[in-house]
């Protein structure tokens, strides 16, 4: 058994989404490198050097990459020869998200009641946490901020086995091409195939967290990366659509076993502002 | 495709509008005002209760923006735009009242298209995620009503050259479709 003090975790929580939102990764920085020598539309390549440039002005001032600093998820892998001590984990999380947004000049965009009156939190809690329980004595704390406009364009597809993997690529491209200049392309999109109605979706955001152009380690679901990929790029919705070959910077599939009447397949786009930073305690 | 290169100032004339087409770039000076979901319900609402808008806004223009909180030394916190799309719903009746820009990212719906053909106003796009690159265009900004809603509040701010580009004209020219048309292929194997 190993403790693990919630002070740490505040800590590690204010750090990370500072830096998260300050740093874009270096794969996503090299992916839009490669997708500037790639586009052929003279708009498109001029788009994403300024995105570029943005990326490396934020890093230099230590200022958002992006206004909308978004909601925050948080992915916690906690082992289950972990004692957590000194009070609440999830509170320990939101506070560690209340002096990270406060302290590094983040925008607070939560807002407490949805349908209603909307009234901002103005500490940008509460985060969005999915907690796995795994073997070991360790604590890895993921911290994900998710643009609303990206988010906004989510789809799920409870299709049909017959569909089969026409019935994906349909439903994809369908997502992608709706979605068109809204979630700020190039984009990455992420698909999650099987499980649940919930599960699916979860899978589909998971897969936003692998490096980008990372490919799935079963070669079918690869080939599927690919073609989708392929496909996505033929919109030609290009970098924020103004027309290019560039929509997507990459696609990921996770999979899950489902129920023999089901086929679910959730679509989460992430804008090319993908940012994520990890911590094992 | 229209690529020209512009130097526009505001408010917007009526020769501005005229020359602008879809697919150009366009270096923005002067004073725009920044409003998204939350002020543009409240200026409609005060509109449907005969009351007036918080500012002038006859050809003027309005740009889809909450910014983040400016650090020491920054006139405004990063400051790209958000999705147009959720002000569609608004964007007609502003226009009748005599605005003639908007500033955002992503389509908008046919009302709204119809309307800019109407009432002669022209929809521009700066680069969504680009909010650091962009913040460096806008020299001051303040705050000039709805102060409670934080980020959503009105501001008027004072830019300079700031970049954005043209994709609805007054002419029924539409840069998101063009450029699929240009660069969308269908053959894909």
């Amino acid at each position: 058994m190993r403790t693990i003090e919630t002070k740490e975790i505040v800590e590690a929580v204010s750090r990370l989404s500072q830096e998260a939102n300050f740093f874009l990764p270096e794969d996503v920085l090299d992916a839009l490198k490669q997708a500037c020598i790639a586009e052929i539309s003279p708009i498109g390549r001029q788009t994403l050097n300024q995105i570029i440039e943005n990326a490396i002005l934020a890093k230099e001032e230590q200022i958002a990459i992006c206004q909308d600093c978004g909601t925050i998820v948080i992915y916690l892998e906690v082992g289950q020869d972990v004692h957590i001590s000194g009070g609440d984990l999830y509170a320990a999380i939101n506070e560690g998200v209340r002096q990270g947004y406060a302290n590094g000049y983040l925008r607070k965009s939560m807002v407490r009641q949805p349908f209603s009156s909307r009234i901002n939190t103005r500490d940008n809690t509460p985060a969005i946490i999915h907690t796995d329980i795994v073997p070991g004595d360790r604590l890895k704390i993921i911290v994900m901020p998710k643009g609303g406009g990206s988010e906004n364009m989510s789809r799920l597809f409870m299709l049909a086995p017959s569909d089969g993997r026409k019935g994906i690529i349909d439903a994809v491209i369908r997502a992608v091409d709706e979605a068109g200049s809204n979630p700020c392309p190039p984009v990455i999109v992420g698909v999650g195939i099987g499980g649940t109605a919930e599960k699916a979706m979860g899978l589909a955001k998971q897969a936003l967290l692998r490096n980008i152009g990372e490919p799935n380690p079963d070669a079918e679901v690869n080939a599927l990366e690919k073609e989708l990929l392929k496909r996505v790029n033929a919109l030609g919705i290009g970098p924020q659509g103004f027309g290019g070959k560039i929509t997507a910077l990459a696609v990921h599939i996770e999979t899950f076993p489902t129920h023999i009447a089901s086929m679910p397949l959730a679509v989460n786009l992430q804008c090319h502002v993908a940012r994520h930073k990890e911590i094992v305690l | 495709m229209s690529m020209k290169k512009w130097n526009i100032t505001t408010p917007l004339d009526g020769k501005t509008i005229e020359k602008l087409k879809a697919g150009d770039q366009v270096l923005i000076t002067g004073t725009i005002y920044s409003a998204r979901d939350a002020a543009h319900k409240r200026m409609v609402e005060a509109l449907d209760k005969g009351e007036e808008l918080p500012f002038v806004i006859r050809n003027q223009i309005i740009y889809y923006m909450g910014p983040a909180p400016a650090r020491p030394g920054w006139s405004i916190g990063p400051a790209g735009p958000t999705t147009s799309g959720r002000m569609d719903s608004y964007a007609p009746r502003l226009m009748a009242e005599g605005l003639k820009g908007m500033i955002g990212k992503g389509n908008r719906n046919q009302s709204v298209k119809d309307a800019m053909k109407k009432y002669r106003a022209v929809y521009f796009a700066a680069i969504g995620g680009a909010g650091a690159l962009i913040a460096k265009s806008i020299k001051k900004a303040e705050v000039i009503a709805y102060e409670d809603l934080g980020a959503e509040a009105i501001r008027v701010l004072q830019v300079e050259n700031f970049p954005a580009t043209v994709i609805n004209d007054i002419y029924g020219g539409d840069l998101y479709e063009q450029g699929r048309e240009k660069y969308g292929t269908s053959a894909v194997s």
